[in-house]
């Protein structure tokens, strides 16, 4: 059945799924955004925590759906995962780094003999939820700006910047996007926090969380108005019906305007961001996660659609127009694609369970109890 | 295609190296455990009783901090086959990237959940769902194992794809096939079975220390029961896949099993050796014994690659150069049709370049003639067909040693437990506690014979690892290299001292 649709069709699919388990990362992390929040709202070991605890309960779906949107790209656009990979090195090696760190950071900080001491883990976990956060978003940022890499006719690349990826960081437009995200994730993390944690045994950090929701969000304005701008601005990548890759000013406005139900879900997406910090901030509410986790997947979608949609190619290259990489050249074959749309197929289902638990384990707030427990982190 | 830079492809392979068989100290444990723990607490729910609740919180204790570093070590594994074999990636991304999504979508997300339950949950849902939760970790962390198993299986032994000329790369044509391999069935089968071996050799190992100690001794004996009769089950299924891993190896990677097995003159009837010290002068085509010593089972070798006393098994020399009455091409003749599948490709791509259809069409039916030898092509001689002998065979048959020596270990404890005079047995209980390290050397043993024994080739036929990697300087991967050695050793030593601590402290600190 779904053998028989084209090949644009699916490798528009595999975009749309794609984008979904990315953005879905994008909200999840909220874990990361309160890793960093850690020093500044918990002043007290009890503080810390319930921080901890909470936290603790869900970094392995963030670390989950990261892996995922990696082995997601590897099988629909085998040649994205490639050269991106292969080209900017230590962009993708740092990142991975942040993630080593952060994945015995929570299971190891509090035990006795634990060899580094508790302060080195609450670094490691900072340096995921900053340098690692801020990476992603650099590396997100060069679907706009384009990268730097020849792919010759057996499609082997070459990258051309000695930095091997790091450079992406050193462009204005990019780091914001990376700053942008860390706020976000901040602004996630507080409000998630307000969510899941019992506050008796430790009101002033309720209020802590509260103010560093707000002035997250404040911090993350400029950054996205910058981002934004220059979105509008910039000259873009697109090609034309013959797949020739140029730069085409006011191409990235340009796809918004013609694909309006993008647009709503980029603007939608903020107003929902904002509306959350408004609800958390000034109106002591609880379910702030709800909305700015769902602006976050709004916005994430926006992001990847205006990147990848609309003969856009989505991983450009600076260096050499022609070896960008478009959803249309850079996928797998329509059999893996039908074959790994079938697969995708148990998504609705792992998405089910995964609210199932997440709806017992959260119905009782983390509190005093979970601070007794043996298994405490 | 460009030099092939030998410094990148050996600190590339020494970083992958070294990073799998770190992932590999933790996942065989995370492997058994997983079901061992759903097996004590399954008896914990049926009887009531608590002191097995106790039991089963204090092995899973152990198991968390053994499977956080187990996840730390396997996201970078992900991702190295983009960062540092991006060759490989883009040839056979088609088909190898597809296990590995269905890994994350099926089994990573199980365990990722589940783990949750299995941790903090025994408060907050009821009994019957914890259970459930602990087996769906025990389900999912063996499932992770079968997809990437599947990928493993695949590189071993390619089916199901055809090469697409116009994009230079495999592509995947029958999903079933590469699923259903029968080296991937060995694969998975042995690989699961014998790190529940492993598994249970912790438990030996941890409640043997308990025992001598003279401490906890009922829960050292409840956990040693259950332990030892899944590890004799493991055992035998394992000693059966293995037989099984041998026959695929004789039949579709014959290169790596005459390396494991020091043959270099093939033959029907061939000889098992089962013991020997290998000649370290011997060299390819000279005429020294390749042994100095050895103990030899006669017709053994055709028996285990054949299952006939009088089939034939080619020896090294054999393949490189062919055996006319075997009917064998030999690797000379097919790295010459492999060089001329290159230049038949390289032409068919440059008519098609300038747009001259028949001469790429001329071009492509040459290319068609000598396609599946395509890989051997960029083989820069015979003699790299060959893989390391010594680490091959000292491997192999080191893994089979300690599968007898700790086959008898499960049932010494088996025996012991069930008359429970097993903590008078004061000479047994140090060799349990030994026999966890050599069930880790005997794991990490069997996929140095897989791994290596497969050289040169990252995809046995197809892709030799020269032609795989990331077009990268070398000091990039050496920097790499030496970044996660320093990390992952760090937090090695970290996962060991938090691991003896809380043995230490024993089932009160769970
Ligand atoms: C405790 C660990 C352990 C034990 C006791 C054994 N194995 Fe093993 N063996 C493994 C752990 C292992 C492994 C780590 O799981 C490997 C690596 C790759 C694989 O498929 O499994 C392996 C690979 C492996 C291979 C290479 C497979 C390939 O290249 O595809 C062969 C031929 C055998 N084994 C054979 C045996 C035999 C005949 C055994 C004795 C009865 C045996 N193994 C016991
Ligand atoms: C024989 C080979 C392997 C087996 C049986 C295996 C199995 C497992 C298991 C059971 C886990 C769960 C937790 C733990 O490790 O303790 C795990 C984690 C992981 N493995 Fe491996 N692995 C193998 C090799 C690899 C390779 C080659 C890769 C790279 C593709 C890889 C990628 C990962 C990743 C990304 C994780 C973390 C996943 C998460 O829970 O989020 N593994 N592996
Ligand atoms: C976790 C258990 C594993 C261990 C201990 C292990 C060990 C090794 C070793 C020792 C090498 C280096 C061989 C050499 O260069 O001489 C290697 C290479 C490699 N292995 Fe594995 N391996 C494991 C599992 C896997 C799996 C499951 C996959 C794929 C799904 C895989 C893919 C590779 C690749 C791509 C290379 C590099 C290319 C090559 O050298 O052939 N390995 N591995």
């Amino acid at each position: 059945m779904i053998g028989s649709l084209d090949t644009a069709i699916l490798q528009q699919i595999w975009w749309i799924l794609g984008a979904v388990v990315g953005s879905l990362f994008l909200f999840l992390t909220f874990v990361q955004g309160g890793q960093t929040l850690l020093w500044q709202v918990a002043k007290t070991d009890t503080e810390k925590a319930l921080v901890i605890n909470s936290l603790g309960r869900k970094w392995e779906l963030t670390f989950t759906t990261l892996v995922l949107f990696g082995g997601a790209l590897f099988a629909a656009f085998p040649k994205f995962y490639a050269t991106s990979f292969g080209g900017a090195y230590w962009v993708w090696i740092l990142i991975l780094f942040t993630f080593v760190v952060q994945a015995v950071s929570y299971e190891y900080r509090k035990k006795p003999s634990n060899l580094l001491g508790a302060g080195v883990y609450e670094l490691f976990l900072f340096i995921n939820g900053s340098v690692g956060i801020l990476l992603i978003g650099a590396a997100v940022g060069t679907f706009f700006t384009g990268s730097n890499f020849v792919l010759n006719e057996y499609n082997q690349v070459t990258w051309t910047h000695p930095l091997r990826g790091l450079e992406a960081a050193f462009s204005l437009f990019n780091l914001s996007l990376g700053l942008f995200l860390v706020f976000n994730a901040r602004v996630l993390g507080a409000m998630y926090l307000i969510n899941s944690i019992d506050f008796a045994m430790a009101p002033e950090m309720e209020m802590r969380l509260r103010r560093s929701c707000l002035v997250s969000l404040v911090c993350a304005l400029p950054f996205l108005l910058y981002v934004l701008a220059g979105l509008l601005l910039m000259k873009g990548f697109g090609f034309d019906d013959n797949g020739v890759v140029s730069l085409v000013s006011g191409k990235y406005l340009h796809n918004l305007i013609a694909m309006p139900a993008v647009l709503v879900m980029l603007l939608l997406g903020l107003v929902l961001v904002v509306w959350g910090v408004v609800s958390t901030s000034f109106l002591n509410g609880y379910k702030g996660i709800w909305f700015g986790g769902l602006g976050t997947v709004l916005v994430g979608l926006a992001v990847f659609f205006t990147a990848g949609f609309n003969n856009t190619p989505f991983y450009p290259s600076k260096a050499d127009l022609q070896s960008s990489l478009s959803i249309y050249n850079a996928s797998s074959s329509h059999y893996t694609l039908t074959a790994m749309a079938y697969v995708a197929l148990v998504i609705p289902l792992v998405l089910a369970y995964i609210a199932y638990v997440w709806y017992l384990m959260d119905a009782r707030k983390v509190g005093a109890e979970d601070l007794g427990d043996t298994k405490a982190y | 295609m460009g030099e092939i830079d030998l410094a990148l492809v050996n600190w590339s392979r020494a970083q992958f190296a070294l990073t799998a068989m770190y992932h590999w100290l933790f996942v065989p444990l995370t492997l058994g455990l997983s079901f061992l723990c759903a097996f004590y607490e399954t008896i914990y729910v049926k009887t009531g009783n608590e002191e097995w609740k106790h039991l089963t919180k204090f092995w899973m204790t152990l198991f968390g901090i053994n499977f956080a570093i187990g996840v730390a070590t396997g996201i970078i594994l992900e991702f190295e086959f983009g960062t540092n074999w991006s060759n490989y990636s883009w040839m056979v991304g088609d088909i190898f990237g597809a296990p590995l999504a269905v890994e994350g979508i099926v089994a990573f997300f199980l365990e990722a959940t589940f783990f949750a339950v299995m941790f903090f949950g025994w408060n907050r849902v009821s009994k019957g769902f914890h259970l459930f939760s602990t087996w769906m970790v025990a389900i999912g962390s063996n499932l992770s194992a079968l997809w990437i198993l599947v990928a493993n299986g695949w590189m071993q032994y390619p089916t199901g794809m055809a090469f697409n000329p116009d994009n230079a790369r495999f592509e995947m044509q029958n999903f079933w096939e590469v699923l259903f391999s029968p080296v991937a069935i060995a694969k998975f089968t042995h690989t699961t079975s014998s790190s529940f071996l492993v598994a249970v050799m912790f438990v030996f190992a941890v409640s043997s220390y308990y025992l001598i100690k003279r401490r906890h001794v009922e829960m050292a004996k409840r956990s040693i029961i259950v332990a030892s009769v899944f590890g004799l089950i493991a055992f035998c299924y394992a000693s059966f896949t293995g037989d099984e891993s041998a026959y695929n190896n004789a039949h579709r990677q014959p290169m790596k099993m005459a390396a494991y097995e020091g043959l270099f003159d093939g033959g029907k009837g061939a000889d098992l050796v089962a013991f020997g010290i290998l000649n370290p002068d011997k060299k390819l085509g000279d005429d020294q014994d390749p042994f100095l010593y050895h103990i030899s089972i006669p017709k053994g070798l055709s028996l285990l690659g054949m299952r006939e006393l009088n089939g034939f098994v080619p020896g090294i020399n054999d393949l490189l150069h062919g055996n006319e009455q075997e009917n064998l091409l030999g690797y000379d003749r097919k790295v010459e049709r492999g060089r001329l599948a290159i230049a038949d490709l390289a032409e068919y791509k440059a008519a098609k370049k300038s747009g001259d259809e028949p001469a790429a069409q001329a071009s492509l039916v040459k290319f068609n003639e000598n396609q599946e030898f395509l890989g051997y092509g960029y083989l820069e001689s015979v003699e790299d067909a060959v893989p390391p002998i010594q680490a091959s065979f000292y491997s192999f048959h080191v893994m089979v040693y300690l599968a007898v020596f700790l086959g008898l270990i499960c049932l010494a404890y088996l025996v012991y437990g069930i008359k429970d005079t097993i903590e008078e047995k004061r000479w047994l209980l140090p060799l349990g506690i030994l026999s966890f390290f050599l069930a880790m050397i005997a794991s990490q043993a069997g996929w140095i014979v897989a791994e290596v024994g497969r050289q040169p080739w990252a995809i046995q036929n197809m892709l030799p690892v020269g032609v795989a990697t990331s077009n990268l300087a070398a000091g990039n991967v050496m920097t790499t290299f030496w970044m996660f050695a320093i990390l992952f050793t760090l937090l090695l030593l970290a996962e060991i001292k938090i691991m003896l601590n809380q043995i230490k402290k024993g089932p009160e600190g769970a």
